[in-house]
C-alpha cells in the first residue's frame, strides 16, 4: 500500500494527493489547493461537510454530533478535516448543513 | 465610575469533545492555570492574574460549543435585586445551588433571546495570584505558552438582537459601547460593557441561536500577540485571522481553534470606558473595516464559522 491517495472533488473534479495519516482538509490547504470550504479544523464547525461517494476506505476522528450525526455516518457524509483515507476517495462538497431555524 | 452591580465576565463554560488535548491547548499553549476538576470530570483553569478560583470550565461532550457564560456581581444584595429584575422582565429564571460549580456560590441562571445561558453570581473562592497581594513582583515566573492574563469577554451569534439589547441594558445595567447597523438601520451588531473596558459581551444578529462565535483572553502587548501569533506555528494550531487590528473596540488581536473547533481570541489593548460616553455606530457598509481595520473586506469563514 502506498503512502498516499488521490482525493477527488465530484464537482470539479479536482484532484490532489493525501498522505496516509493526514486528514483530507489539511492535505488541501498544505498545497494551497481549493474547493472544500475551510473553519475551524477541529471538527466543531461544519464547514467542511463533505460525503464520500467513491472510495476504497477511510476512517474518521471525532466529530461534532451537532454537525454530524449517525445517519449522516451511514450515508459518508462526515467532515473533512476529521476524514483520514485509507484508498483513493471521491468526495462531493456540502458544506454547512443549514438547520431549520427562521 | 464606582462599579456596582455586574462586574465581569466571571466564567465561560466551555464543552470541548476530548479532555486530553483540551487541556493541552488551555494549559500549555494559551498559560492558563488548571485549578480543580470535580466528580463529573470538569476542568477548572483560571489566567494568572485572576484572583477567583476559576474563570474556565471545560466539558467533555459529543459537540464543542458554549454550555453557559457566568457574570460575577458585586455583592449578594446585587445578586437578589437583578434575579429579582430579570424575572419582572419575563426571563425564565433558574437557581443553580452553591457548590454546583466547584468553589462558585449559588448561581442565578437565565436565557436570553439569542438562545444563550447566562448566570450571574456573587461569590466565588478567592485564591488570589502567584504574586500575592504583598509587596508583590509584576508577574510570575513559570508561566507557559501564551500566558494569558485573564478570560475577556465573549462573542456570541443568535437571534432576537434588539430584545437582547433591551435586557442587557435595561435590566442587567450594561452600556451599549458600540454597535453594527444596516441602512435601514437594523442593528445586527453589539457591544455591551459593564466595566471600563470597550466590550464584555458582544453579539451578532444570526439566524440559529445559541452559538459561539470567540471566547477571548487578555495580553498586555502587541509583541505578546505577535509571540502568541509564533506558538501557534510552532504548535499547529490552526489560525483563523490575525495578527491585527479590529475597528471595533481598537483591539490588537488573532483568531485561533481550539482542538474542538472553539474560536478562541488572544488580544491586547482597546480604549477606556465611562459611561457617559456616546455608543460609536458601525454603517454595514463599513464593516470590512470595522471587524479587520487593514484587510478591510468581509471574511466569510471569520463571519460564518461557529460552534
Ligand atoms: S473545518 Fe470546522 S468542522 Fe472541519
Ligand atoms: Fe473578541
Amino acid at each position: 500500500m502506498s503512502g498516499e491517495f488521490n482525493i477527488t472533488l465530484a464537482d470539479s473534479g479536482a484532484c490532489f494527493p493525501c498522505k496516509q495519516d493526514q486528514n483530507v482538509l489539511a492535505a488541501m490547504e498544505k498545497l494551497g489547493r481549493r474547493g472544500i470550504p475551510v473553519g475551524c479544523r477541529g471538527g466543531g464547525c461544519g464547514i467542511c461537510r463533505v460525503q464520500v461517494v467513491a472510495g476504497a476506505g477511510y476512517r474518521t476522528q471525532k466529530m461534532s454530533r451537532a454537525q454530524v450525526s449517525e445517519a449522516d455516518l451511514a450515508a459518508g457524509i462526515c467532515l473533512a478535516c476529521k476524514l483520514i483515507p485509507e484508498g483513493d476517495l471521491t468526495l462531493r462538497v456540502l458544506g454547512l448543513f443549514r438547520r431549520d431555524c427562521d | 465610575m464606582s462599579f456596582t452591580g455586574v462586574l465581569r465576565p466571571g466564567h465561560c463554560a466551555i464543552r470541548v469533545m476530548e479532555m486530553g488535548p483540551a487541556l493541552t491547548h488551555y494549559i500549555e499553549r494559551l498559560g492558563m492555570l488548571k485549578t480543580g476538576e470535580d466528580a463529573e470530570g470538569r476542568v477548572y483553569l483560571k489566567g494568572w492574574d485572576e484572583h477567583d478560583a476559576f474563570s474556565i470550565v471545560l466539558r467533555e461532550a459529543d459537540s464543542p460549543g458554549l454550555d453557559y457564560l457566568g457574570f460575577k456581581v458585586l455583592s449578594n444584595q446585587d445578586l437578589d435585586r437583578l434575579e429579582l429584575a430579570l424575572r419582572e422582565h419575563g426571563c425564565a429564571v433558574e437557581r443553580i445551588p452553591a457548590g454546583e460549580l466547584k468553589g462558585c456560590g449559588h448561581r442565578v441562571r437565565f436565557q436570553i433571546p439569542t438562545g444563550h445561558t447566562l448566570e450571574l453570581y456573587a461569590e466565588k473562592d478567592y485564591v488570589g495570584t502567584l504574586t500575592g497581594n504583598q509587596n508583590p513582583h509584576p508577574w510570575p515566573e513559570g508561566l507557559k505558552g501564551m500566558k494569558v492574563c485573564r478570560f475577556d469577554h465573549c462573542l456570541l451569534y443568535g437571534p432576537n438582537l434588539a430584545d437582547t439589547a433591551d435586557l442587557f441594558v435595561n435590566v442587567l445595567g450594561f452600556s451599549l459601547s458600540e454597535r453594527v447597523v444596516t441602512p435601514d438601520a437594523q442593528m445586527i451588531g453589539a457591544f455591551f460593557t459593564c466595566s471600563n473596558k470597550a466590550h464584555d459581551i458582544a453579539f451578532i444578529e444570526h439566524a440559529e441561536p445559541g452559538k459561539l462565535h470567540h471566547a477571548s483572553f487578555l495580553l498586555n502587548t502587541w509583541e505578546e500577540v505577535l509571540n502568541a501569533a509564533d506558538l501557534m506555528s510552532m504548535h499547529d494550531i490552526p489560525i483563523d485571522i490575525g495578527p491585527t487590528r479590529h475597528g471595533i473596540t481598537r483591539g490588537r488581536t488573532i483568531y485561533f481553534f481550539d482542538p474542538s473547533g472553539n474560536r478562541n481570541e488572544v488580544f491586547c489593548g482597546d480604549y477606556t470606558w465611562y459611561p457617559d460616553r456616546e455608543p460609536i455606530t458601525w454603517e454595514t457598509e463599513q464593516l470590512g473595516r470595522a471587524i479587520f481595520y487593514h484587510d478591510r473586506k468581509l471574511n466569510e469563514n471569520f463571519l460564518g464559522v461557529v460552534t
